[in-house]
């Protein structure tokens, strides 16, 4: 399309504009969490990194970090292998409800968080509770593995439908038994799927808060349920600005290596 | 050895044996535990609550989804949620359409595959710093009063405003992506063809470019609309006494946790309905 060149310079412009709206929150907390002031007047009054030793020292923000990271690690393992097991049945079987499965999956992710946290709240009080077994770690690490397991499931899903089952079957047919040509053919090709898969679950179990006030029992406390805790407390804040600056340097990593591994978008699993 | 090499050409003789091995855990998992939760929980909203001792009661009725729809507060939050939702999605709208036009269709070439990871790196960003990130924008003295000052404005602070600019910026790139994928994949030759039948670029956007995009805009507002419904958290950091839905919903777990489903399905039921309609604009093919 020929656009004007005043047409272009407003797009230009625009979409400026655009960028900026999207940055500029980003930067102002990275620049915040240098500011020796505790409100958030801008401009800052100056520049320290006193706040980011003291937060290195803050035993409260370590202490969730370690809990993020163990929840994280518990529920991106169990959708490594929810994820994989129902990747490798829908894209190599034909079976009734496949379509119901696939939107299933898709199911714990599509709706509010709040109403996946009281449900799976609700449900582990009365299954759980009798048993003796009451909410913790290991309640967050089943909610987040829940819909986590779709991550994995795009990610492994996408990358077999890119490679037709016939590797499997020349491998069968040079004299490969299953497990033979699980190992040596179709392992090594989705083997970097999973691992997009695996960071991207993870960044989303670290990142999520809403399923985890349901599921998490007292004295547990995941790195955003620190954050929002003690977003609010004007004494805490400076600690906060620094944790927030690290998420969003943090969040980097994820995008770009997961751009790295696979060809199958990032942004299809995010959603 | 020989016992793995049997199992091997058992399972390879019994595809059925296959799928069912790979299917089990899964649908233990996803079936049973959420679906089962879920439908308690939707099943539970016509249970009733005991007003002395708080406690369930089982007995079937339809009361909390008549108090739903009879009490003012309850209609108007509703309202209220559905309207934010709806604002969020055309903020979106408008400002991502011109930034995917520049993505997809002014910036050169070489830059795009750049511009799309500056597009997708902020979804990454952690969603509460994200809100954080308005709330010192917001506060009072922040950057929002700074920038407005001069102008002999001040911010918005928090409240309903505040609420609705945050979920924007939440979910913003969730509608920039559809957009830039629908604008790159525009075929040249159409454009071409509208050019060569005498239209200028008003008119080919108007009618070659914006009804080929609108499916995707649609797309978009899915996830914007929906994600806008649900929330909960953004309102209390950033929404000072603005209650949505998703307070509602919280606010009666504790004490009425049947009052709190009959809630929760009301963002649930609005979604699904939002869902049907965006499916006749062919929005959901083009997700």
């Amino acid at each position: 399309m020929q656009l004007s060149r005043s047409a272009r310079i407003a797009v230009r412009a625009a979409a400026g504009l655009g960028f900026a709206v999207i940055y500029v929150p980003l930067l102002l907390v990275l620049v915040n969490s240098l500011s020796p002031d505790r409100s958030a007047s801008w401009p800052p009054p100056g520049l320290t990194t006193r706040w980011w030793s003291a937060a290195w020292h803050s035993s409260g923000a370590r202490e969730a970090l370690w809990t993020s990271v163990r929840a994280g690690l518990g529920a991106t393992a169990i959708a490594l292998v929810l994820g994989t097991l129902i990747a490798f049945a829908v894209a190599r079987y034909r079976f009734f409800g496949r379509d119901a499965l696939s939107f299933v999956v898709v199911l714990p992710i599509a709706l509010p968080g709040i109403v996946t946290g009281i449900a799976l709240n609700s449900a582990f009080s009365t299954v759980l509770e009798p048993l003796g077994v009451g909410l913790g770690l290991f309640t967050v690490v089943v909610g987040h593995a829940t819909f986590c397991v779709v991550i994995v499931f795009n990610n492994v899903v996408a990358r077999l439908r890119r490679t037709s089952g016939s590797y499997e079957e020349a491998a069968a047919d040079l004299g490969a038994d299953t497990f033979r040509a699980f190992v040596d053919v179709t392992f090594p090709l989705v083997r970097s799927a999973l691992l997009a898969g695996g960071l991207l679950a993870f960044a989303l179990s670290f990142d999520e808060i809403v399923v985890t006030t349901f599921t998490a029992g007292p004295g547990v406390q995941t790195l955003p349920l620190w954050i929002f805790d003690n977003m609010t407390r004007p004494q805490q804040a400076p600690v906060v600005n620094v944790v927030a600056a690290v998420l969003v340097l943090l969040s980097v990593v994820p995008i770009y290596v997961a751009q790295r591994l696979s060809a199958d978008t990032a942004t299809a699993s995010r959603v | 050895m020989a016992l793995l090499t049997r199992t091997a050409g058992a399972l390879h003789r019994r595809p059925r044996l296959r799928l069912a091995l790979l299917l089990t855990a899964p649908l233990l998992w996803l079936a049973v535990l959420y679906l089962g939760s879920l439908a308690v929980l939707f099943v539970s909203a016509f249970w009733t609550t005991d007003s002395f001792t708080s406690e369930v009661v089982k007995v079937w009725s339809a009361d909390n989804f008549h108090e739903l729809f009879t009490t003012p507060v309850y209609r108007q939050v509703i309202l209220r949620s559905v309207g934010v939702a709806l604002a969020v999605t055309v903020l979106c709208a408008v400002i991502a359409f011109p930034v995917a036009f520049y993505t997809a269709r002014v910036a050169r070439p070489s830059r795009r595959p750049l511009l799309v990871v500056a597009i997708l790196t902020p979804l990454w960003a952690s969603y509460l710093v994200k809100v954080y990130a308005w709330r010192l924008i917001l506060s009072e003295g922040g950057l929002a009063d700074w920038l407005l000052g001069p102008l002999g404005l001040h911010g918005p602070g928090f409240g309903l405003t505040a609420t609705v600019l945050t979920l924007t910026y939440l979910w913003l790139p969730y509608m920039i992506l559809p957009i830039h994928t629908a604008l790159e994949q525009l075929p040249d030759n159409l454009l071409d063809a509208s050019a060569d039948l005498g239209a200028r670029a008003g008119r080919t956007f108007r009618s070659v470019v914006l009804p080929m995009v609108l499916p995707s805009v649609a797309a978009g507002s899915v996830f914007t609309f929906s994600l806008s419904l649900g929330d909960y958290i953004t309102v209390q950091i950033v929404g000072g006494k603005t209650q949505l839905i998703g307070n509602l919903v919280y606010a009666n777990i504790e004490l009425n946790l049947p009052m709190a489903a009959a809630l929760a399905t009301v963002p649930v039921v609005v979604i699904v309905l939002y869902l049907l309609a965006m499916r006749r604009t062919g929005a959901l093919s083009s997700l």
